[in-house]
């Protein structure tokens, strides 16, 4: 008899058995009763859809495209993708000022760099908070990630660039547009460990926008072809130089792995394998015994780790989770695993901020609990979601493991 | 036993809930008759509702029945307009494949133009733009008016009118025998089903429309009516895989028709002849899903991976003519027989042959001859008066999101004007009973109310409540609630529920692999041992 011999379709859909675990485990679901869930949005939905496009329900635009109900499926159904690609397909709705300017983190990262001071003591105005709330609709309740004065790249090639090649190994790094516009120390501080422990860093030839902001406000076109010019980049560094990726951010490594051939069509199977977390990378190199370490004496630190979302997806919390519990003077606490609710861009905007906090409440309620001096965890955005909404500073399991090393002895262990 | 009186209630009895019984109901209802319909199920519950869902162009009949193909073109321009809510506008292609023989193609389309059939030869690439799961390999490609039609709207639509012009329906009743005086059939007499009660009722006239069990009402008037029992099996697929229907362009064959239909796709079908004694459970065997399978991949290669969702099959009414053994070479022409002209029988016709695309010509004849034989002076109406729910306003409302203001979209899709009746006032109205299908406690509620719904296998042919992808995993135990609640009566709820979930597993058995046999595990794992369902 002619049994099919695999019947999963590319609208993986099907697989689906109607257990609804994905709805249990959308963050979105219980404090918004305006998105249908995950089930109906995606995989019944696509059956609608199929049937006709008017089915298309623009309360999608609630889904903050966590992966959390991928993670959830026990049946492999790529749910978060059916209901982006439903968005990018369907939705008639064109991008608003807001949504462009929101997603074009590059260009209004450029522009604010410039202008750095004048840019952040604005952003932090009443006035200009509640003009761009009603003007914009970004909610004037949300702080601003400031903009740095020097961006990372330029940093790089006035203090560290000439040094990299001397070392043994040598990797590039995809700084992303945090790194670069807001946040240059956790830049230097991947350089400085990276470097410690032997291996030279390496810009890309060039570097775009990851893009999942252009993806999120339904920018495809655009972060396709950025997408096209990264991955032209990392096959350039992975083939020719020989030189893995690492990044810092897990939502711009997620990304880059997995939207880029789901939702943007742009194919990375030849280098995906060697686009890491700068975490994972270093994890490891430890556990194969290619580096040594070197810890500083100081006092104890106590530090909770939270999962972001993208990171929950990869699966790789664990090592950025095990780094810092091999650092002997962390008190580590493990937070559960939950969204903080920031979703990127989507917690920005008007509409979605009651939805955004009511996602993080409990997260920021366990975080205040846990009475810790950090707060670590790998993606930007929801590092300032949660410096917004608890008393607990939040930075990079990087800079945290930079700061505990002894650099200078490490090095040596290392040449 | 109850006896109607004698002077007779009705004008005329119509047996059989179909949808040439439904037509013919409705159309002799419009003219002014007093009608009863009688069916010992439920509407659409044979043939009518285990076909294709295919609004024939007629091009499939071009070459070798000329009238049947004639018939079903102008039949499809009629529903077009009088039950558009019923019927979608998918377009069909008949492709030729590299095994096929194109010179075939100029005799398909010369016959299909001069059946009136706008046949159009294009390019093989515009084919596979038109329809990009059509097999890349394709040689030649013609256009044609094909469609989906719901069978199941259909015939519920005609009743649904018959009612509106008085006509009396009973569903679960089933004609015993027909009443005999001096040789003339003068009424039935009726077992109701489930309280086993019999009644007579009269009328000058009774109409056979009872498709292949015609055979058995016509032995009770002893009068012989040759039926060729010729079963075809069709699978159903979990999505619309394709959406223009797909065709072979050549002499029709098993398995050369794919046809999309609401959420799913159907492929069939298979032709055999069967026994009598076969036709009240029909079985799909392996053999003939194998033989789907294989010949629905050429048409759409993506099937090979598709999930199936059931299998089923019917028995097409055809009218024994030679021994053709495969039945296909029969012509699909309409047969009415006035058995006082042909056999002597005063009182009794039967209307049979013909396809659900001809339903309302088989109506339209039938009402003809019931006006000639009592007297009566009014022509048919039925090819411009729309069926309820393709009236004024059946435009489903536009707007972003699922549930709007009045309603589900889908509730609206399904039931045209007629939707603006289910209650979607508050949440619980608006909240789902059907996930896979989207349908809401409003619509499970105005069809328990006002559609004759006495099971749940009833409620699945007026809402589509378990034809989705979960097969009633979900949906079943929800819908048992409401009807529980109808009814008043848990027990025979519960009951019902037990019955729908073996009928849902019918259908999956035959193909029960993969994420079918998964989700049947599932479900089964639900019922039995969440809810303790024996």
């Amino acid at each position: 008899m002619n049994l099919q011999e695999s019947n999963i379709s590319e609208n993986n859909f099907e697989q689906c058995i109607k257990c609804t675990v994905c709805t249990v485990y959308c963050p979105v679901v219980p404090v918004n009763p305006k998105y249908p869930g995950p089930k109906q949005a995606g995989p019944d939905g696509e059956r609608l859809r199929l049937k006709r496009g008017t089915f298309f329900d623009e309360a999608l635009k609630y889904c903050l495209n966590c992966k959390r109900c991928e993670v959830a499926c026990p049946s492999n159904v790529k749910i978060g993708d059916i209901i982006q690609l439903a968005r990018i397909k369907y939705s008639k709705k064109k991008p608003s000022l807001r949504d462009t300017i929101l997603a074009n983190t590059d260009v209004v990262g450029t522009m604010s760099s410039a202008f750095a001071p004048i840019v952040n003591t604005t952003l932090s105005l009443k006035p200009v908070k509640l003009l761009m709330d009603s003007v914009l609709k970004v909610d004037h309740r949300r702080s601003f990630p400031k903009y740095s004065g020097e961006k990372f790249v330029t940093w790089f090639k006035k203090n560290a660039a000439a040094r990299q090649d001397a070392f043994k190994h040598h990797v590039s790094f995809f700084h992303g547009c945090y790194i670069n516009y807001n946040y240059p120390q956790l830049g230097k501080d991947v350089v400085s460990v990276m470097n410690a422990l032997g291996y030279g860093v390496h810009m890309l030839e060039k570097e775009k926008c990851c893009g999942v902001a252009l993806v999120s406000n339904g920018l495809i076109d655009q972060a396709r072809s950025q997408a096209k010019l990264n991955v032209a980049s990392i096959r350039k560094s992975v083939n020719e130089e020989k030189r893995p990726v690492i990044a810092a951010s897990s939502t711009c490594t997620f990304t880059m792995r997995d939207e880029y051939p789901h939702l943007l069509g742009v194919d990375n199977a030849d280098v995906r394998d060697q686009i890491e977390i700068v975490t994972r990378f270093v994890y490891r190199l430890i556990e194969e015994g290619k580096v040594k370490l070197k810890f500083r004496d100081g006092g104890k630190l106590r530090v909770a780790y939270h999962t972001p979302c993208h990171m929950e997806k990869l699966g790789w919390a664990y090592y950025s989770t095990a780094l810092l519990r091999m650092i002997p003077n962390i008190d580590f606490v493990m937070l559960p695993s939950q969204c903080c609710g920031i979703g990127g861009t989507y917690g920005f905007k008007k509409e979605n901020y009651e939805t955004s906090q009511g996602i993080g409440a409990s997260l920021f309620a366990a975080i205040e609990e846990a009475k810790v001096d950090y707060v670590a965890t790998d993606c930007e955005t929801c590092k300032w979601q949660i410096e917004m909404s608890t008393t607990t500073k939040v930075e990079h399991p990087i800079s945290i493991l930079a700061r505990c090393l002894d650099l200078e002895a490490t090095s040596k262990l290392n040449c | 036993m109850k006896e109607q009186h004698h002077q007779s209630e009705f004008d005329v009895i119509i047996i059989g809930g179909g949808a040439t019984g439904a037509g013919t109901a409705r159309d002799c209802a419009m003219r002014g008759m007093r009608v009863l319909l009688v069916e010992r199920h439920d509407f659409a519950a044979g043939a009518t509702g285990r076909n294709h869902g295919l609004l024939h162009s007629g091009a499939r009949y071009a070459v070798t029945d000329h009238e049947s193909a004639a018939e079903c073109i102008k039949e499809n321009m009629i529903l077009r307009r009088i039950a558009r809510h019923c019927v979608e506008e998918n377009d069909g292609l008949f492709i030729t494949l590299p095994e096929d023989d194109l010179s075939y193609q100029s005799t398909f389309v010369d016959a299909c133009l001069k059946a009136g059939i706008n046949a159009e030869v294009i390019d093989p690439a515009l084919a596979k733009r038109m329809e990009p799961s059509v097999n890349p390999s394709i040689i030649g490609a013609v256009k044609v008016p094909d469609g989906s039609v719901d069978p199941f709207r259909l015939t519920l639509a005609n009743v649904i009118d018959a009612k509106a012009h008085g006509a009396k329906v009973l569903v679960y009743h089933q004609v015993v025998a027909l009443i005999k005086e001096q040789g003339r059939v003068i009424g039935v007499t009726v077992v109701d089903q489930k309280t086993k009660e019999k009644t007579n009722y009269y009328a000058p006239l009774t109409i056979s429309a009872g498709g292949i069990w015609g055979h058995g009402i016509a032995e009770m008037a002893g009068v012989k009516v040759d039926m060729y029992p010729a079963k075809g099996s069709l699978l159903i697929f979990g999505h619309r895989v394709n959406n223009v229907v797909l065709n072979r362009c050549r002499k029709p064959a098993n398995a050369d028709i794919l046809v999309p239909g609401d959420t799913i796709c159907l492929i069939g079908t298979t032709s055999s002849h069967v026994g009598f004694d076969e036709v009240d459970d029909l079985r799909v065997t392996p053999d003939e899903v194998d033989l789907l399978l294989r010949e629905g991949e050429k048409l759409a290669p993506s099937l090979a991976t598709t999930r199936i969702l059931r299998a089923y099959a019917g028995v097409r009414p055809l009218v024994a003519a030679d021994n053709d053994p495969t039945g296909r070479n029969i012509s699909r022409g309409i047969v009415l027989l006035d058995h006082e002209e042909r056999d002597g029988v005063p009182g009794f016709a039967t209307i049979t042959g013909g396809k659900l695309m001809t339903y309302r010509l088989m109506a339209e004849w039938a009402a003809d001859l019931a006006c000639r034989k009592l007297g009566i002076d009014k022509s048919c109406t039925t090819m411009t008066d729309p069926l309820p729910g393709s009236r004024e306003g059946n435009e489903a409302p536009t707007g972003k999101s699922f549930v709007m203001e009045g309603g589900r979209k889908s509730a609206y899709v399904r039931h045209g004007e007629l939707a603006s009746r289910i209650a979607a006032e508050n949440e619980y109205d608006n909240s789902l009973v059907c996930e896979c299908e989207d349908v809401s406690v409003g619509e499970v509620k105005y069809a328990l109310e006002n559609l004759d719904v006495n099971n749940m296998v009833d409620l699945r042919r007026r809402t589509r409540v378990g034809m989705g992808t979960c097969q009633g995993e979900l949906c079943a135990c929800r819908a048992a609630g409401l009807l529980g609640e109808a009814h008043n009566c848990t027990k025979k709820a519960e009951a019902d529920l037990t019955s729908f979930l073996n009928e849902r597993w019918k259908g999956v058995y035959p193909v029960a692999w993969g994420s079918a046999l998964r989700e049947n595990e599932y479900t089964k794992w639900v019922y039995d041992g969440v809810c303790g369902l024996k």
